[in-house]
This record gives C-alpha cells, sequence and structure tokens, in this order.
C-alpha cells in the first residue's frame, strides 16, 4: 500500500496490511501538522502532489528498503489538500521478523519521502502563507 | 514536436495554470525547455530555486533529450513528510 490520499489516514489500515505471520515487530511513524514553525503561528498546511509519480516514488522506497533490511511488508500514505493541526499527514507501518529492522525501515522511508517524493508543502500561518523549501534553497539529492 | 508540461505547486501558481502543452524543436532538451518556457511565463524564473527534472514520472538530468509527447515536470523542493 503506497498512496497519497485527501482523506484522513486510518492507522489502524495501514496496521492491518503490514500483519504477517513472520513478524515479531511493526513499527509505525505518524507525522502530523505542529502549531508552530520557525517562530511563526502556523494555522494548518496544504500539500500538494504529483500524484502518479509520488506514488510510484512511495513504491521505490518500499523497494529499496526490502533491500536494505530483512522486512516483511510497508506501507505509505501520504495525506494531500489541506491539513488541521494535530492531524496526520503522514502515516508509515512496517512489519518484520524483529524490531531492528522495523524500526530502521520506518526511519529510512520518512527520510527518503523527504528528499525525492513530488508532494509539496504550504504552510498557512497567521499572516501569510509560504511554500516550504523553496525560500529556503534547501539542498536536493543529486539525481 | 509537442510536450505536455505539468506545473505544481509554487511553479503552477506562477504560471496560472497547472497544465500545458509547448511547441519545440524535435530533439529539445529539458535545459532547452526550460529556458524556452521562462520567455513564456517571466513570473518561472524564481531567485535562488533549486530543481529537480522529471519526464514521464521519471528523474531526469537537464540534457535528457525529449520526445514528442513526453510528459516534463519541473521539481520545486519537495517537502512531504512533516
Amino acid at each position: 500500500m503506497f498512496r497519497v490520499s485527501h482523506k484522513a489516514i486510518d492507522l489502524q489500515e495501514l496496521v492491518d496490511h503490514v500483519s504477517d505471520p513472520e513478524a515479531g515487530a511493526i513499527a509505525t511513524f505518524i507525522g502530523t501538522t505542529r502549531n508552530n514553525n520557525e517562530g511563526r503561528k502556523v494555522i494548518g498546511l496544504d500539500y500538494e502532489a504529483y500524484p502518479e509519480m509520488a506514488e510510484k516514488e512511495l513504491l521505490r522506497i518500499g523497494e529499496e528498503a526490502k533491500k536494505n533490511w530483512p522486512i516483511c511488508r510497508m506501507a505509505i500514505v501520504h495525506r494531500l489538500g489541506p491539513v488541521q493541526i494535530t492531524q496526520a499527514s503522514v502515516v508509515i507501518a512496517v512489519s518484520a521478523g524483529h524490531r531492528d529492522a522495523a524500526f530502521a525501515a520506518c526511519r529510512f522511508a520518512i527520510e527518503e519521502i523527504k528528499k525525492t517524493v513530488p508532494i509539496w508543502k504550504k504552510e498557512l500561518y497567521e499572516g501569510g502563507e509560504v511554500w516550504i523549501g523553496t525560500q529556503t534553497g534547501q539542498p536536493l539529492p543529486d539525481r | 514536436m509537442k510536450v505536455r508540461v505539468k506545473f505544481f505547486a509554487i511553479l503552477r501558481e506562477r504560471v496560472g495554470a497547472g497544465e500545458i502543452t509547448k511547441e519545440i524543436e524535435e530533439g529539445s532538451t529539458v535545459a532547452e525547455l526550460w529556458k524556452a518556457l521562462q520567455q513564456d511565463y517571466p513570473k518561472l524564473n524564481v531567485p535562488g530555486i533549486r530543481l529537480l527534472y522529471a519526464v514521464n514520472q521519471d528523474y531526469v538530468g537537464l540534457d535528457h533529450a525529449l520526445k514528442e509527447q513526453d510528459e516534463i515536470v519541473f521539481i520545486p523542493p519537495v517537502s512531504g513528510g512533516s
């Protein structure tokens, strides 16, 4: 399960998806919307994606994780559109025989999502809005 | 030849459209297309922006040669996750 969605993300759905008789661990990560950023009072976030490519890149991350760690299954769902404070913008679930691989693959997935998946975040804050990443000129991976 | 260009996030807002069709010379590269688009839409020139380039949903380099009906996206810095 590697997808983007305009609906609220259901953690249990991802956990059920990666459930596996050979798994001794399921690690999950939930990225949530924080009410502050760089001194700004954040009202909410608005995510936009190049959906076909975003799902393709999420799938690639899953395949790469499988090559690097002995995991059973992985699921990633990224929210699109407006996301309120405290709500989840991304959820990752990974099952593995043992916890080390589950934690490592989960960590790998969230770091990769921030580098290569074509999803953009507009921050709506008190007094304005800004596309995150564009103004700061953050370094991008060589691809 | 004709290619399709999709714009997202800050570039979509600056162009005022999510998708356009552009007539370019046979064998043009991504870099040449970007130059031509900047002439059509001067606002595309965002100071200091670092872009990635995708053709038919795969990352490519600036020297990638385009083909008829290719789908090109100029990708502003991504910020998925949280």
